[in-house]
């Protein structure tokens, strides 16, 4: 499972970074196709496992524009999931109903994981893009009190 | 499965109904359309065989004509044999999906029965909308007569589905002279025009799930340009393609069509070009004038119109003297299409034969024999003078003071 969270395939490029080819050898149509080979079966493996095509986003990184980012905390996460379904980005990485963290490759920073994350505190916070993991979940706060 | 006609050697159709036949033959799987006149009765007539039982396939009404063109590019793109029909405003309204269609390239038929562009608001015929699509990267055929309309029905599936080609195919057929009116048709038999159309074999379908693609991406100023060459390409490269269909097709029904139509051109000192009914016209007033006037007159229609057989109509003009560009469709501040692509083809030969422009036939106004002649001999005298002796630009047929532009500067 150590590969799912930096695997060899995704992000690999800048976008546009890609071959540029001359007129004679572009796609008819602007038809790109997602996978390299038969993809029938895709829905049943997992990302790590598929041959995205230079086309698909996937092997892209796409969060250049990023200025802040959300953080992990899985001293604290709950695997309810809430992260993985809302993100429009399919930034959240979960196996087995799990949470192993973020695609920083795709992930624009919009928040939404923080916003529905129900813990107390949350197992996602948004931090600048600069500041290291680490020295944000040394900064994580502590569990708020009800008021009476 | 659908059932089938058995239709009689001569049937009298018009224009409308002979595009609904022959789209009841290709068997097509998904007509999206919204109806507008004059071609509502090819939608019409199409749902009427769907509704009798006639059409294994899907009719969609939607609510307006991008809309229509837009459910057309979605079938298309997820890989079915898709058609519709339409008319100027709902052309109007296509034209951003035209594009789209094209760039995406997927061969769509698309009927248009011609009619004027409003304002003033107007049902009859002129080619307003077909000059509107001409840069939209479709393959543009146009029919004369109802005949005609049937079977470049037939050959617009095979050139458009061509896997060389790709590219979306109009058949454009003058609205209410030839899409209302009764004519002669000799068709072909359900088996023997779908045996000529073929089983459709789509590329990169969307609902081969084994090869998910997407279409209809965004590129930008790194991949656009390559994009667009390439589709300009196929489109130039479905000239041989036509004539081969074209080849064919005479196989089948004893019909001969090239991508440019010529009449009595090979002694022609003088050659009216114009497109639609008109071409029918000028070929009974330029025998006439043969047979009463000794004035060697010709005749030359664009049977495609994209892409614009440059090399076609040259070979056709260049022995002539002096040829009569007809346009019917108000040029909007410029000098009509025909005359300016005719102009541009002959400028590229030795003898550069003279040529005239006339805005004719605006929103149905009729063009009678006696005004084609009008025009041979017009042409006749800048055929003996050597020079243009009238303005270049003329409208004809038009009440009210003579209106025409520009003098040549010839023998000045």
């Amino acid at each position: 499972m150590s590969n799912v969270l930096s695997n060899e395939k995704r992000g690999m490029r800048e976008l546009g970074a890609e071959k540029k080819v001359g007129w004679n050898e572009v796609t008819h149509g602007v038809v790109l196709h997602s996978f390299e080979d038969d993809a029938a079966d895709i829905a049943l493996r997992k990302a790590e496992d598929r041959k995205y095509s230079e086309f698909s986003s996937y092997t892209a990184t796409v969060a250049s524009w990023r200025v802040i980012k959300p953080v992990y905390n899985r001293d604290i996460c709950i695997d309810c999931q809430n992260c993985w379904v809302w993100c429009p980005d399919s930034s959240i990485i979960s196996r087995d109903k799990q949470i192993l963290g973020i695609d920083y490759d795709h992930c624009k920073g919009c928040g939404v994981c923080v916003e529905v994350c129900p813990t107390n505190p949350k197992s996602l916070l948004m931090f600048g893009e600069a500041l290291s993991s680490d020295d944000a979940i040394a900064q994580w706060p502590v569990k708020e009190k009800k008021e009476k | 499965m659908a059932e089938k006609i058995d239709l009689q050697e001569i049937e009298v159709w018009d224009g409308n109904y002979a595009a609904a036949q022959a789209m009841r033959q290709a068997q097509i799987d998904v007509v999206a359309a919204y109806p507008i006149t004059p071609s509502t009765p090819i939608v019409e007539g199409y749902a009427n065989f769907m509704a009798d039982g006639y059409i294994d396939g899907e009719f969609v009404m939607v609510e307006s004509e991008h809309a229509a063109m837009s459910g057309c590019v979605g079938a298309a793109a997820a890989g079915g044999r898709v058609a519709t029909a339409t008319s100027s405003q709902g052309f109007a309204l296509m034209v951003e999906v035209l594009y789209q269609a094209s760039g995406m390239r997927l061969p769509i038929v698309l009927n248009v029965a011609n009619r004027a562009l409003a304002a003033p608001l107007n049902v009859r015929g002129d080619h307003s909308d077909m000059y509107l699509g001409r840069d939209s990267g479709w393959v543009q055929i146009d029919a004369f007569n109802a005949q005609e309309v049937y079977d470049m029905n037939l050959c617009a599936f095979r050139v458009g589905e061509h896997h060389d080609i790709r590219l979306p195919v109009m058949v454009h057929q003058d609205g209410f002279v030839t899409s209302h009116t009764a004519q002669n048709v000799r068709p072909l038999s359900d088996d023997d025009a779908y045996k000529f159309i073929g089983e459709y074999k789509p590329m990169d379908e969307l609902l081969d799930f084994s090869r998910p693609v997407t279409h209809g991406a965004q590129t930008e100023e790194d991949w656009h340009f390559e994009h667009k060459a390439r589709q300009h390409k196929a489109l130039m490269d479905a000239r041989p393609v036509i004539e081969s269909v074209f080849a064919e097709f005479e196989k089948v029904s004893g019909r001969k069509y090239k991508r440019v139509e010529s009449y009595m051109i090979e002694d022609a000192e003088v050659i009216i070009v114009a497109l639609g009914s008109t071409v029918e016209s000028a070929r009974l007033a330029a025998q006439q004038l043969r047979d009463e006037e000794g004035i060697k007159a010709g005749v030359v229609g664009p049977r495609v119109i994209r892409p614009f057989p440059f090399d076609a109509i040259r070979d056709a003009l260049e022995n002539c003297k002096a040829i009569g560009a007809m346009d019917r469709s108000c040029p909007g501040g410029a000098l009509g299409m025909l005359f300016n692509e005719v102009s541009a083809a002959v400028y590229t030969t030795a003898k550069r034969p003279l040529v005239t422009n006339y805005i004719y036939g605006l929103g149905g106004r009729d063009l009678a024999i006696v005004d084609i002649k009008a025009i041979f001999r017009e042409l006749k005298a800048n055929a003996d003078a050597g020079k243009i002796t009238t303005q270049i630009q003329q409208f004809i047929g038009l009440r009210g003071p003579k209106l025409a532009f520009f003098e040549t500067r010839e023998g000045k």
